[in-house]
């Protein structure tokens, strides 16, 4: 199972803090995107936009980055801190 | 002794945590800071508070990865950083940034680098409460 976590505007327009996923094997970014838009049609605009970064166990993806069995996804908008 | 990189809901000292990074040495000639702080307007609307969330973790550790990074590329002593979480009034601090260095303008130098690295690399968020509602910024300069 992955654990996908949503923060800040994220949490409001997927009205979820997490969402779980049971995969087999491993699974690409593209993919990933692919069930979170079916479960969350908001999501859509984000991706597009492409204004979110994605992390895989607290580092930050890039397009080479596969997902396995076990990890912590997170959703992230841009960051506003400082 | 606190640890010279937190995110923490707490109110910090900027004098305590100056004190806390001079400790690294005595030869310490200079120390620069950068503080952020609640401002009460945004884009001409009006700001009654702020509310900080971070990514538990990843958040943190990119703070510590930016110091490590300032110690290794620029010619600074020590480096510490504070940031606030939850809610936090207009008026109130926000996050410190202590560089210091043998010479100022080496403790400039990472002092600018290590806010503008913050605000690229570490996962906090800042919602801003406005009369109309809370709002979240999705990017600050």
């Amino acid at each position: 199972m992955i654990s996908v976590k949503f923060f800040a505007m994220l949490k409001n327009l997927t009205k979820a803090e997490a969402k779980q996923y049971n995969i087999e094997g491993t699974i690409t970014l593209e993919e990933l995107k692919g069930m979170l838009k079916k479960d969350f049609p908001a999501l859509e605009g984000v991706f597009a936009s492409r204004s979110v970064f994605i992390s895989v166990n607290q580092e930050f993806a890039d397009k080479n980055t596969v997902i396995k069995d076990g990890d912590e996804i997170g959703l992230l908008p841009p960051f506003s801190g400082g | 002794m606190p640890e010279l990189v937190r995110i923490q809901r707490e109110n910090f000292s900027i004098e305590a945590e100056m004190e806390n990074v001079k400790k690294a040495s005595k030869g310490i000639g200079a120390v620069v800071t950068f503080l952020g702080t609640g401002r009460d307007n945004s884009k001409g609307f009006e700001i009654s508070g702020l509310d900080f969330e971070h990514y538990p973790g990843m958040a943190e550790n990119k703070l510590k990865d930016i110091r490590e990074r300032a110690l290794k590329n620029f010619n600074i002593i020590e480096m510490g950083i504070v940031h606030r979480i939850g809610n936090i009034d207009v008026g109130e601090d926000i996050v410190l940034i202590v560089a210091a260095s043998a010479h100022r303008n080496d403790a400039f130098m990472a002092c600018e680098w290590a806010i503008t690295e913050l605000k690229r690399t570490t996962p906090i968020w800042k919602r801003e409460t406005t009369k109309t509602g809370d709002v979240w910024v999705s990017e600050t300069p």
